[in-house]
């Protein structure tokens, strides 16, 4: 977008947004949209509050320990199922199955093995996040090209010298490209799980704020919600775009 | 093959048991098959078919169309691109208990629970399949006298149709999301009651059962939907490479 | 460097020119890609656009094609200023600009499709070009289905249905394997033979251009201009086979790389 020959930054529309938003909010169209700048007030109140504070510490718990647990267990099992025959064979139904499967059903489950806590919340994070980082790590490994493997091993590269030279970096960009969306993902798993435990965290913090009705805490949590998940998810692509420079030119 | 052996795990870990509330597979077999024969899973899916295929028709539409849009004109996409683009990355699911307030407990939030999951992917898909039509194609045409009325429709919507269907994929497979977390959160109706009401009477079995079969009808359908994608779309994505 | 800033060679009527580009200037942002460019296409003849990669060869084409607008200058085709594409010319994409979801014959018959000729029509006349690149028998298959030869082939009969007087082919055959480039080198010379249309061809390869060509334009890059115009006499006559053996030929190849060769990096 281009305004009198200066290029609009791409995310600059969201401050239109935001005035649009500020704009309904003082009209008082309707009670359940307070204007931005009074969610800006609360926001700024709110972040000082121990209740707060208490559910954002939970809620990075949670998903800190789900994404590097499937971080842990995803990448090793996806480069492993591209490499064996069999593993792949046994496991990739499966991986399948559950990156399209509705994984909220299975929420109810975990509540009853699990208990109304953390650690319902860890896990239903964690199984948002694995699926998409063991397959990506999994065709990041099959696409690696056969001549730069061939290469390494024609100039004398053992077996071991081949996979950190050449395999993983080789690798890297679908395995970072897999991490990100399983990032994404975790984000939504963690907020779903604490809507349905209800109890923990932000799940808390809604059910308190919904069933008050303070409409400025509610919305001030979504926009510390949002903005933060999306800060996450493009820190992320910044990073993968840094250290994965290569990946579109191979 | 490798259902066997999962299965199999699942009676064993079941017979241990770990937990007195995780049933053996053949119980909860033999649960799927009761609520089956009585016919109430039917009704229970009816139920819960209604907030997600309305939900998926809507954000179907809507999306697609926005995305035409925001794909053609760069305007929109200044202005619109951004809001998506949020929504993709953001925790959506905590505008329910909004919704709730805003319009009750009834049809129209979960179908606007859908709506607000599906909708992000469709429209982004959509979008970035309309910029990413091959510019030669487009040329092509226009060097054979198309006005743009022609390029739109039959070039840039036939080539941006496979990801466009893909983007509905991932669409349904959000809507699934939503409308089951509808169910459990908003009011259980349809499968979210089954899985509720049996949890709280500790019937694992049937709760199980419940679980175990919307994800398999959802596994099952976008199966389907991607086997009819490769099928409609065979050769549209190998066409433009030469070789 | 000894090289001749000829303009275009005298010709014997305006009559004879097909295409003629008048004082093209065209500019992307601040990198000037055209300066006051002229050239003339006689009727007829192929004329090939010759020059190292980013000397606006394929701008210029695509300008004459009307599918990119010029900054100043014009361009007329058979007389007639143009504005825009028209059905004059027709258009041979480098990476062939195939529909994949359409089949062979859906995707020669595009063109007349898209000028509302009946269906049962345009398939007659797609059919007729089908048969004369070779492709019978293949209509019902996708593009996909196709060698890349194959596929260009499709997209030169395309450009044939609509009964251009002028076909623009942008590096045709860059994209396909050398054997498969000879043949279609030889039925090019064939069609500009048979059919009398006036041919623009685009190409990097110095010996394709001279193989080929009526007339050759040399482009020199940044900015754009034409620095030589080469018109081949002696070996025009002579059978296909004879070409690459002719010493006017391998002259002309050695003189062009010679003006070429220090605008390579």
């Amino acid at each position: 977008m281009f305004i009198l020959g200066y290029k609009l930054p791409a995310m600059s529309s969201l401050i239109l947004w935001a005035l649009l938003w500020e704009a309904i909010g003082r009209l008082e169209l309707t009670f359940f949209v307070p204007a931005f700048s009074t969610v800006i007030m609360t926001l700024i109140e709110l972040v000082q509050t121990k209740v707060f504070q208490k559910a954002l510490s939970e809620t990075a718990y949670a998903f800190s320990v789900g994404i590097g647990a499937s971080v842990l267990i995803g990448i090793p099992t996806g480069i492993l199922m591209g490499k064996s025959r069999l593993l792949d064979e046994m496991l990739l139904p499966w991986v399948n199955i559950f990156i399209s499967a509705p994984l909220t059903a299975l929420v109810p489950v975990l509540m009853v093995l699990f208990g109304f806590g953390t650690k319902t919340i860890i896990i239903t994070t964690a199984l948002f996040a694995i699926w998409i980082i063991i397959l990506n790590a999994r065709a990041g490994v099959m696409q690696i090209n056969r001549s730069l493997v061939e290469m390494a091993r024609s100039f004398g590269a053992g077996p071991f010298t081949a996979f950190y030279k050449i395999y993983f970096w080789a690798a890297l960009p679908e395995i970072l490209g897999g991490v990100r969306i399983g990032v994404i993902r975790a984000v939504k798993g963690v907020i779903i799980g604490q809507l349905l435990v209800s109890i923990v965290g932000f799940g808390a913090l809604f059910e308190l704020y919904s069933s008050n009705f303070l409409m400025a805490h509610f919305w001030a949590v979504l926009l510390v919600l949002f903005t933060l998940a999306f800060a996450i998810a493009e820190f992320l692509s910044f990073l993968e775009r840094k250290v994965a420079f290569y990946a579109t030119k191979r | 093959m490798s259902a066997v052996i999962v299965f199999s795990a699942w009676e064993i870990a079941g017979r241990v048991p770990i937990s007195y509330s995780f049933p053996t597979f053949l119980e909860s077999m033999a649960a799927l098959a009761v609520i089956t024969l009585d016919g109430s899973i039917f009704v229970a899916y009816a139920e819960t078919l209604k907030p997600l295929v309305t939900g998926i028709a809507i954000s179907g539409v809507l999306g697609v169309g926005i995305g035409l849009w925001v794909g053609l004109s760069e305007k929109f996409e200044w202005l619109f691109a951004p809001i998506f683009i949020v929504m993709q990355a953001a925790p959506l699911a905590a505008l329910i208990p909004l919704l709730v307030m805003i319009y009750g407990i009834g049809l129209t939030s979960k179908v606007f629970v859908v709506c607000i999951m599906a909708m992000p992917v469709i429209v982004l898909n959509t979008a970035s399949a309309v910029r990413n039509t091959p510019v030669s194609l487009k040329e092509m045409a226009r060097s054979f006298l198309a006005n743009d009325h022609e390029v739109l429709l039959k070039v840039i919507i036939p080539a941006a149709s496979p990801i466009i269907f893909s983007g509905l994929r991932l669409g349904v497979s959000a809507g699934f999301i939503g409308a089951i977390l509808s169910e459990l959160k908003i009011t259980p109706t349809g499968v979210g009651d089954i899985i509720t009401f049996s949890r709280s009477i500790a019937d694992y079995p049937t709760m199980y059962a419940a679980i175990f079969s919307i994800i398999l009808l959802a596994v099952l359908f976008l199966n389907l939907l991607e086997k009819l994608e490769n099928y409609l779309f065979e050769g549209n994505n190998r066409g433009y490479i030469s070789d | 460097m000894a090289i001749s800033q000829t303009s275009a060679q005298p010709l014997a009527s305006t009559a004879d020119i097909a295409v003629s580009v008048r004082n093209i200037s065209k500019k992307y942002n601040q990198t000037e890609a055209l300066r006051n460019l002229s050239l003339d296409f006689p009727k007829g003849e192929l004329t090939s656009l010759l020059g190292p990669s980013g000397c606006g060869k394929t701008t210029l084409l695509k300008i004459i094609a009307g599918l990119l607008d010029a900054n100043s200058g014009t361009v007329q085709v058979g007389g007639q200023t143009i504005s825009g594409p028209g059905p004059d010319r027709a258009f041979v994409f480098q990476d062939f600009a195939l529909m994949p979801w359409a089949n062979v014959i859906r995707n020669v018959a595009f063109g007349l499709e898209l000028r509302g000729i009946a269906k049962s029509e345009r398939e007659a006349i797609a059919e007729k070009y089908i048969a004369s690149v070779g492709l019978t028998g293949f209509e019902k298959s996708f593009p996909h289905e196709l060698s890349g030869g194959m596929r260009q082939r499709v997209g030169l009969a395309r450009a044939l249905s609509v009964n251009a007087q002028v076909l623009l082919l942008d590096e045709p055959f860059s994209a396909v394997d050398e054997q498969t480039r000879r043949k279609f080198q030889e039925d090019l010379l064939a069609l500009v033979q048979n059919e009398s249309k006036t041919f623009i061809f685009v190409t990097h390869s110095i010996e394709e251009a001279v193989y080929v060509s009526d007339q050759i334009a040399i482009l020199l890059p940044r900015p754009s201009r034409v620095s030589e115009i080469i018109r081949p006499s002696s070996f025009r006559g002579k059978s296909v086979d004879n070409i690459r053996r002719d010493p006017e030929y391998l002259d002309i190849v050695d003189q062009i790389w010679a003006s070429l060769r220090s605008y390579v990096e």
